[in-house]
């Protein structure tokens, strides 16, 4: 018999869940603010997605055009994102980007630097001004450095290679949460009044993707089963440069820092096809000649930026378009020239990771030769509904923050606001469970049964006798999300898609996992499909009830946007009847002062914020 | 397509052995995609890391054909077609199962070392820290680490003569001289450099430099000037060139 004292037991004020970007900054905010801190991760300390995010980190610090405001950074998101954003969150972001970039340089990041020996901002998909700090194209790199490096002097506990399994309540309320040593197999209980979830995406149910094995939407999943509501699931955003060739590579992420730098996308008969994608929102903001486009590259201020650095679902239609018309590269893309563009050397000192990664893994000089770049999906702007100002979700004591929450971005997310948004709400997230944690009047209790359920639903899949392989059950996700719930939808394409996920699911119940519980990566593959499944799901349900395009969700039988669907959201929750529920809700009305500030012309803000000083 | 024989190391801390396996091979996969294929078709429970799959996160580190490399960035076309491939695991740290070793070491030695502390006085009045690019850019260098640890693993010291109580090996020599090197850093570490942190007993081989993943020169431009910092520090030249020319006689 299952006997839960013998099961070993930690307690924390607040249990940190990731340890990327945002759960290194909720735990360290937590720390600071004298809470009783555990941070969990499933690979080792400074291993998590943040380590591969290249270009930059999003922040109107203006150290390259001081024309820069936050309010212009604030107007930038909210077009990127569709206006679908939540308007708080998109504030909240720009206000505060500059500061958080500007702590890492105080705990020791090293960005690389203007000739004022000021932080170098570099330009970037759907940013009005060169605005992404970095260093050279290994900016998460850095940054995660940073904050592993001062995270571990702030007394933070850190259980490495830990993978959570469920949530424990108590009550409404969050208690703690069960998980598993990946190296012993052994389980173990986390009691703690708060929990913050930064868990990142669920791109691993896609074939294509820039996504790491870590990427099974656990946090979702979990906050779903806990009673949370997920939001904006159908926003799911392709990059549209990953890499093509050779298979074995494909989806890896060619940062869109080549862009920036100036690298031009070119089809198959040698023709520079973004001039034909303008969208007419951005027309105007947006160089119509490669005269124009050869003058911003070389520094005039009054030129309009290249159609190249358009916002991410834009170009990744592009692509796509010229791929379906027969124009593609010789393995299903396009061509990304920056060869044509920059000296070797330049190149070399700007972009030393694409050189590495192409010379390795594709065998070709991109100082000489264009690269072959196609969609992957990369990002999921969906996740847990949280508070704009807290970061709670629906379950008292349950936070989110980083890509495992959903609002910030609306219906795309703009490159370089990913790093920001980790360090923003990952701060926040701490502040607001710091906040909860003081107004807690009880303290929390484990309910052993809750506890017994988690594990016993675990150690069965090790126990069947035989059953399904859980790496190719996971490949059938990936072929039906790929085929499916791709970059272009419909509703028939959906429901097939749905179909199939059901018929999954029944497959998921026969799941066996082979040999013993100490480090076996086949039962960690099987107890994260239960949550990349629920993430699937909602992703695909959701894309079924926005009959709508907007942004990364492209539907091909509502090909346009829709304003009634400006007025709303679609949520998932768990049903009564253990089924998913997808309803439509109305949107928070922004304050006037935000919809006056986003729909200026970029003529009269600029006016505006440079009257300001 | 071409069938291709794979010995894998199988165990863990209590023994193991080579096993073998055969598996088709596509064009351009690298040793970390032959691992998965033997991983999803006939060994699911095989012991593995691996994170960004491009050479980014340092996770997949292992001994390929008794070469330490990252297992994503090692092209299967590196090796004669019919050569079979044995991977272990990285065999300074004790081994966990598979291919996993128990790198946590290597955690603990990064928390000895005082963190990074910058004057707050030279902010402006906008709250930036004023350094310039030719400042920084040798300390840019070793921050391209990816902790892979790759370097430690060769590393004389901590592999042959299992010196981990005297010597925080490479990795932890270039985040040292990082710290020293930052322009806006405060704090003295050089006393820990040389009595803590063991940087007397790098004999100069240059192995962690052969196989660092990033290309940093960890020898020449993290070691060596570390050493010229401590000599300098502990032993004033004047009074060795006189020792050198009139003996130790005083």
């Amino acid at each position: 018999m299952l006997d839960i004292s013998e099961i070993q037991t930690i307690e924390h004020d607040v249990l940190v869940v990731g340890a990327g970007g945002a759960g290194l900054s909720a735990a360290i905010e937590c720390s600071s603010q004298g809470l009783s801190t555990g941070l969990i991760c499933k690979s080792l300390l400074g291993k998590a997605h943040t380590v591969m995010a290249e270009g930059g980190v999003a922040a109107a610090l203006g150290n390259v055009d001081n024309r820069d405001h936050w309010k212009v950074h604030f107007r930038d998101t909210m077009r990127g994102g569709k206006f679908l954003n939540v308007w708080r969150m998109a504030e909240l972001h720009a206000k505060h980007a500059p500061d958080r970039v500007r702590e890492l340089e105080e705990w020791g990041a090293v960005f690389d630097r203007t000739k004022q020996g000021l932080i170098n901002q570099r330009n970037f998909g759907g940013h009005r001004y060169p605005r992404l700090a970095h260093v050279g194209d290994r900016t998460g790199l850095e940054i995660i450095r940073t904050l592993q490096d001062h995270g571990i002097h702030q007394g933070i506990e850190v259980y490495m290679e830990c993978t959570g399994l469920d949530l424990l309540k108590d009550g409404d309320r969050i208690s703690g949460m069960v998980a598993m040593w990946r190296e012993t197999g052994q389980f173990i209980i986390f009691k703690a009044g708060a929990v913050i979830f930064a868990t990142g995406g669920g791109g691993k149910a896609w074939k294509i993707t820039s996504n790491s094995w870590e990427y099974t939407g656990d946090g979702h999943a979990m906050a779903y089963e806990a009673g949370a509501e997920l939001m904006d699931m159908e926003f799911t955003q392709f990059h549209p440069t990953g890499m093509v060739w050779p298979p074995s590579v494909r989806g890896i992420l060619v940062t869109e820092g080549v862009r920036g730098e100036g690298g031009i996308l070119i089809n198959s008969e040698g023709h520079r096809f973004m001039f034909e994608n303008i969208p007419e929102r951005f027309a105007s903001e947006t160089a119509d000649t490669e005269e124009e486009a050869a003058r911003w590259l070389a520094g005039d201020k009054d030129a309009r930026r290249p159609p190249e650095l358009l916002t991410r679902d834009v170009v990744a239609r592009a692509i796509r378009k010229e791929v379906k018309a027969g124009r593609g590269s010789p393995h299903g893309g396009a061509f990304l020239d920056i060869a044509s563009q920059r000296k070797a050397e330049d190149i070399k000192k700007k972009l030393p990771s694409m050189y590495h990664q192409f010379k390795v893994l594709a065998e070709l000089d991109i100082t000489t030769d264009p690269m072959e770049v196609g969609p992957t999906l990369h990002y999921m702007m969906g996740g847990i509904r949280v508070d704009a100002d807290s970061q709670m979700s629906q379950v008292p004591g349950l936070f989110a923050c980083g890509e495992c929450s959903g609002g910030m971005h609306g219906a795309n997310r703009l490159g370089g606001n990913s790093l920001s948004d980790l360090l923003v709400f990952g701060k926040l997230a701490g502040v607001g469970a710091a906040k909860y944690i003081r107004g807690i009047s009880s303290p929390v209790g484990i309910v052993d049964e809750e506890a017994k359920v988690i594990i016993r639903a675990a150690t069965e899949i090790l126990n069947r006798e035989s059953g399904e392989n859980p790496y190719l059950l996971h490949e059938d996700l990936e072929e039906n999300m790929q085929s499916n719930v791709g970059i272009v939808r419909s509703a028939e394409l959906l429901l097939e898609g749905i179909t199939k996920l059901e018929s999954l699911k029944k497959s998921y119940k026969e799941v066996k996992a082979n040999g013993a519980s100490q480090y076996n990566p086949g039962w960690h593959e099987a107890l994260a499909l239960r949550n990349l499944m629920i993430t699937a799901e909602s992703v695909a349900r959701s894309a079924l009830m926005r009959e709508e395009s907007r942004g990364a969700h492209t539907r091909v039988d509502f090909p346009e946007e829709q304003d009634e669907w400006l007025q709303s959201n679609v949520v998932i929750h768990k049903g009564k009847d253990g089924n998913m529920v997808v309803r439509k809700t109305d949107r928070q009305q922004p304050n006037s002062e935000l919809e006056r500030i986003a729909s200026l012309s970029i003529d009269e803000l600029e006016k505006e914020v440079n009257g300001e000083g | 397509m071409a069938l291709r024989t794979f010995k894998l190391f199988r165990g863990d801390a209590s023994g193991g052995e080579l096993l073998n396996y055969q598996i088709e091979v596509d064009k351009g996969m690298v040793v970390l995609d032959a691992i998965h294929r033997i991983q999803t078709e006939q060994a699911n429970d095989l012991a593995v890391r691996w994170n960004c799959k491009a050479g980014k996160c340092g996770s997949c580190s292992m001994e390929i054909n008794g070469k330490p490399k990252l297992a994503c960035m090692t092209r299967m076309n590196e090796y004669e077609s019919n050569e079979t491939i044995s991977v272990r695991p990285i065999k300074t740290f004790p081994v966990i199962k598979d291919l996993t070793a128990d790198v946590s070491w290597n955690f603990e030695q990064n928390k000895r070392i005082i963190p990074f502390k910058p004057d707050p006085s030279q902010k402006d009045e906008r709250g930036n820290y004023r350094m310039y690019q030719e400042d920084v850019d040798r300390i840019q260098e070793f921050r391209k680490c990816i902790e892979c640890y790759l370097c430690q693993n060769v590393c004389h010291v901590l592999r042959d003569h299992d010196q981990k109580d005297n010597f925080v090996g490479p990795r932890f020599m270039i985040r040292l001289a990082g710290l020293d090197m930052h322009p806006l850093d405060k704090e003295d570490r050089i006393p820990a450099v040389k009595e803590d942190f063991g940087l007397g007993m790098c004999n100069i081989t240059r192995c962690c430099t052969d196989v660092c993943p990033e290309h940093i020169q960890i020898t020449d431009n993290g070691i060596i000037p570390m050493k010229e910092r401590v000599v300098d520090r502990f032993y004033d030249p004047v009074i060795w060139l006189w020792k050198k020319v009139f003996g130790n006689s005083d």
